[in-house]
């Protein structure tokens, strides 16, 4: 097992776990979002690691290259970022909303409004 | 009488009450037309019941086919000496309930009237389906029906305490025909592949009797109706019900539905002489035993004359859970005789309760205004249910005391003198 | 012509509908306009199913291009079956969305409301036609998305909140699903979900291949709202507005299931499922915990809504109870089971939305006497809790019924029990509402508040043809049954 060489992967499992633990951790509603970002970035990571070839170049056709990297995760990735970037966008504009009804973006503050309001 | 014509009437006993139920919500804002209506339904499914009866005598086999529910299991009826036995005595006491209740409702100025008569038309209904049951499926069905089309009447009232009666009632019932019951009813379609009930019992050859005595224990305690201890309380928990639902529904229909249950799975789902091979059957005796013991024990104490009558009916079920357990033909003969019996003698003395209550009188040791009378007629409708020199009743018993004798049942012997 | 099309028309026709939503801006407009988009996609679903119970599974590619390296949409009776429930619910459900909506939302935001319904529509309708596996996780957002907007519609503010944190976790559910459909790709190199199911087949059992699979099972809980990972559900579903309520309860986390059961039985296989790891029984304990906790913290609640919600959790334990038993009854169960509880939950959820509209709100207070000031609802109510209760003659006695004949086939007889005693627990939740409306008497005087009379028949037609639908599908078993065995049939291979 070449260590140095899956570093791609060890990258992958520690934004995996940061953005995962911002998320669960973090109170304040927009880092939950950053974390969210950070924790989706790893799986593209994963998707564009798993997708080269030793030795192989980008895969855009050129006369004299035979060997390419596999194109396809590259196609997916392109399709999850843009479903994060909508998944991002909404969740801002939910943060925005939620600021306008409670005054705040901190989680306990807001749960403790609701909690009052019961 | 052709076939064809005796299959709709089978289907009209049950279809009619139904029907009746419609037109009592229809004409609920015209007290007069709306008890015509219920009287005219309930003299009608009694002329249905007793047709159904003399077509039976003369040798005709009636039975009748709904629709399949489920592939195998089917929604059908089927006129059977029990189930015969058991809608007579039901179709010839709802239209003198339906008298009763009229009286009864009036003089109080009770509320919910036309709540109260299209109830008791649906469990009316709930009683000719569990009596005309072909197969354990469709008497699993009218059985439920019998029980949520009875809470709305044992919470007539509508107080604190008749709601806290009705989830008693309601919680005990449910409970065991979900947990117990409906349990005890599958395990038997696995194994034995049909619910039809069949003369012999359903069961192959060579099941084995741990798995048939924990069926056996499962239906005993899943037919909650038949207040075996300790799942009795529903019953007198169901005592806060106005008196004619107490009268018609908890002396007759739906305890009797109970134990009629408990016959029926005896002798068509296990078959007498399975029983007899069976472990379980000692022990359940012996629980039966006890609940005639303890329940008129207990009843000895009431003061109040409905919470009484209450635990006397327990008492007497237990009588017919032991002739059925007895698992010999007298013990069956004894046990469904009783249920005419005790049908008709305990449905006087409820009447007589809601006629003391009429007075004001609720508790025993009160009745004093025109005792005399009142015990002639109290004792009358007394010695028919209790062991006395009236005919019946003590045919019944001599029947489960001969065949106790010569089964080393000691226990039930001893109970039987204790009456 | 057409006919061969009927795949992709299925999907393209409410996802296309969508957008061109903006040009209708008129409430009512575009509530018709909305309503005819799911009319057709149920008469495509039906035509559908008819299709594969006559001629098989039909495979259909994408612009031509063939699979595996296009994307093809493959139907057979599990996909058709899916369809026609998520196609009904949603049909039933908009007839009542007009007059709900009006007092729930400002008339200027209903285009988008159903601009959002049409692509949720389209996002479940893509997961349940397609047969590529990254194409579920693409339309999986697409409805995941607009449900969060749907739900963040809701009057009161909670909504915000209960769509945020349904954002956060369905996201983390679908990042996992991700991660599991990249490592199956890792390990076989495709992802058309037939040729995967041969290529995973070959493969010995390695790490990559546990690892796919232990990411995507817990992502699709996630979604599917399995016990622990349930704690989106009950807000989402009380704090949206209501006919948003039923059409989710109804539908999303039965899509959900289905892709479960694809993805396990299909692509991995059954005998994965039952040999390697121990999946059955970690399945089978999280359904019980889930069954009898939430059916327990269903008593406890006031707001009727969040009251089903939680109750909703406990059925999805039923369903994967269903699953994880692993025989092809138990299968058969948990699709019925998928059928039948659309229908009891939709008509309960529709019911609360007739409340919601008369009363204004849904607390157990407020449906004290209401059985006499809305009796056609609240009969309802009792159908659809008798129904989940179990009471012979509903849909959920069906269900019950095959779920305890599979578990005592299996020779669970403790399982039964619990299960039981869920039924129990329904008993109380669902009397607590029947008590309360039934025998107290209301809070407020009759006089003063003449508007709470009967909904109007726009809400009341769609609850009482869900309440028959539940009746007859309770005593007419024939379609469910029988394609449900159809289906257990395709993967058990033997008929029970």
């Amino acid at each position: 097992m070449n260590t140095l060489g899956l570093y791609n992967y060890w990258v992958v499992i520690v934004l995996m776990m940061t953005g995962f633990y911002i998320v669960i951790a973090q109170g304040n509603l927009i880092k939950k979002i950053v974390g969210l970002s950070i924790f989706q970035t790893s799986v593209f990571i994963l998707y564009i690691s798993m997708s080269t070839v030793s030795g192989g170049s980008a895969p855009i056709l050129k006369e004299g290259i035979s060997l390419y990297s596999n194109p396809l995760p590259h196609v997916l990735i392109l399709t999850a970022i843009v479903v994060g970037i909508a998944t991002t966008a909404l969740g801002l504009a939910l943060v925005v909303r939620i600021k306008e009804a409670y005054g705040s973006i901190e989680e306990d503050v807001i749960h403790d409004k609701d909690e009052k309001e019961c | 009488m052709t076939g064809s014509l005796l299959e709709t009437m089978l289907s009209l006993t049950i279809v009619i009450p139904m029907l009746a139920t419609l037109g009592i919500i229809v004409t609920g804002s015209n007290p007069n037309l709306r008890e015509i209506v219920s009287l005219l339904a309930s003299l009608l499914v009694l002329i249905l019941v007793v047709n159904i009866y003399q077509a039976y005598d003369q040798g005709e086999s009636i039975s009748v086919f709904w629709l399949e529910v489920i592939p195998g299991i089917t929604l059908s009826f089927r006129a059977e000496p029990l189930g015969i036995l058991f809608s007579l005595v039901s179709g010839f006491l709802w239209p003198i309930t339906t008298l009763y209740s009229i009286g009864y409702m009036r003089a109080h100025h009770e509320k919910n009237q036309t709540r109260f008569y299209a109830c008791f038309a649906v469990a009316i209904a709930g009683v000719m389906g569990v009596a005309f049951a072909e197969n354990l499926f469709t008497l699993f069905i009218f059985y439920e029906i019998l029980t949520l089309s009875t809470y709305p009447l044992v919470t007539h009232s509508g107080t604190e305490k008749a709601k806290q009666g009705g989830r008693v009632y309601l919680g005990i019932l449910l409970s065991t025909s979900i947990a117990f019951l409906l349990v005890a009813i599958i395990g038997t379609w696995q194994i034995s592949g049909t619910l039809d009930f069949s003369s012999g019992g359903v069961f192959p050859e060579n099941t084995s009797t741990s798995i048939l005595s924990i069926l056996l224990v499962l239906f005993v305690f899943g037919i909650g109706k038949a207040a075996m201890m300790p799942f009795h309380r529903w019953l007198p928990a169901a005592m806060v019900a106005p008196t004619p639902v107490s009268a018609l529904l908890h002396a007759v229909a739906v305890v009797k539905a109970g134990v009629f249950t408990v016959l029926k799975v005896v002798v068509y789902i296990f078959g007498i002489d399975l029983l007899q091979t069976l472990p379980a059957t000692q022990w359940l005796l012996y629980l039966a035993g006890a609940t005639v013991l303890l329940a008129s024990l207990v009843a000895m104490r009431q003061d109040n004359l409905k919470a009484r009558l209450a635990y006397s009916t327990v008492s007497q079920l237990g009588y017919i859970t032991i002739g059925a357990l007895l698992a010999v033909s007298a013990g069956i003969i004894g046990g469904a005789m009783h249920i005419a019996m005790h049908a008709f003698g305990k449905i006087t003395l409820f009447f007589c309760a809601g006629a003391l209550l009429f007075v004001g009188q609720r508790q025993y040791h009160r009745v004093t205004t025109n005792r005399r009378q009142l015990e002639q007629v109290v004792l009358a409708g007394g010695h028919t249910g209790r062991r006395s020199n009236a005919v019946n009743g003590c045919f019944a018993n001599k029947l489960f005391a001969q065949y106790c004798l010569p089964d080393a049942n000691t226990g039930p012997r001893v109970l039987f003198r204790q009456g | 012509m057409l006919a061969t099309h009927l795949p992709v028309l299925q999907v393209i026709i409410p996802l296309l509908a969508a957008p061109l939503c903006v040009l209708l801006q008129h409430p009512r407009m575009v509530w018709y306009f909305a309503l005819l988009v799911s009319a057709a996609a149920f008469v495509t679903s039906v035509l559908l199913l008819q299709q594969v119970l006559e001629t098989g599974e039909i495979s259909y590619a994408l612009g031509g291009w063939a699979a595996p390296w296009g994307i093809e949409y493959f139907i057979d009776s599990l996909n058709a079956y899916l369809l026609l429930i998520v196609t009904s619910i949603s049909t039933i459900v908009l007839l009542a969305a007009q007059t709900s909506l009006a007092k729930e939302l400002p008339d200027d935001r209903h285009t988008f409301f159903y601009i959002a319904y049409l692509l949720c529509l389209a996002g479940l309708l893509g997961i349940v036609a397609t047969g590529d596996a990254f194409n579920v996780f693409v339309f999986l957002e697409i409805s995941s998305l607009s449900s969060y907007a749907l739900i963040a519609l809701g009057k009161s503010r909670k909504a915000l909140i209960a769509s945020y944190q349904y954002l956060i976790m369905g996201t983390i559910g679908a990042t996992f699903i991700l991660i599991g459909i990249g490592l199956m790709y890792m390990a076989t190199g495709t992802l058309n979900m037939q040729d995967l199911a041969l290529r995973l087949a070959d493969i010995p059992e390695s790490r990559t291949v546990y690892a796919a699979f232990a990411f995507f099972i817990v992502g699709v809980c996630i979604k599917l709202a399995l016990f622990p990972l349930h704690q989106w559900l009950p807000n989402a579903y009380a704090y949206a507005p209501s006919v948003v309520t039923a059409f989710l309860a109804a539908t999303a986390t039965k899509v959900a299931i289905y892709v479960l059961i694809r993805f396990m039985f299909t692509i991995f296989g059954v005998d994965f499922f039952t040999t390697t790891g121990p999946w059955q029984n970690m399945l089978l304990v999280l359904a019980l915990f889930g069954i009898l906790t939430a059916s327990t913290v269903a008593i406890y609640q006031n707001n009727v809504k969040r009251l089903f919600a939680y109750s909703s959790v406990a059925q999805i334990g039923y369903m994967i109870l269903g699953f994880s038993i692993g025989t092809a009854g138990g299968l058969i169960a948990t699709l019925l089971h998928l059928f039948n509880h659309a229908l009891m939950k939709g008509a309960l959820f529709m019911a609360l939305a007739a409340v919601t509209y008369r009363v204004g709100s849904v607390e157990l207070e407020s449906f004290r006497g209401l059985g006499k000031r809305m009796p056609w609802t609240m009969a309802s109510i009792v159908a659809g809790g008798l129904s989940l209760i179990g009471v012979p003659l509903t849909v959920g006695f069906i269900s019950k019924w095959y779920l305890i004949v599979a578990l005592l086939e299996k020779g669970w007889w403790f399982v039964v029990g619990l299960i039981l005693l869920g039924s129990l627990l329904a008993v109380i939740y669902v009397w607590r509402i029947l008590e309360a409306a039934y025998f107290s008497p209301p809070e407020n005087n009759p006089d003063e508040t003449p508007e709470i009379r009967e909904a109007p028949l726009s809400i009341l037609l769609p609850v009482w043809i869900l309440v028959f639908a539940n009746l007859y599908f309770g005593i007419d078993t024939r379609l469910t049954v029988d394609v449900s065995r159809l289906i257990a049939q395709g993967f058990f291979g033997v008929s029970p």
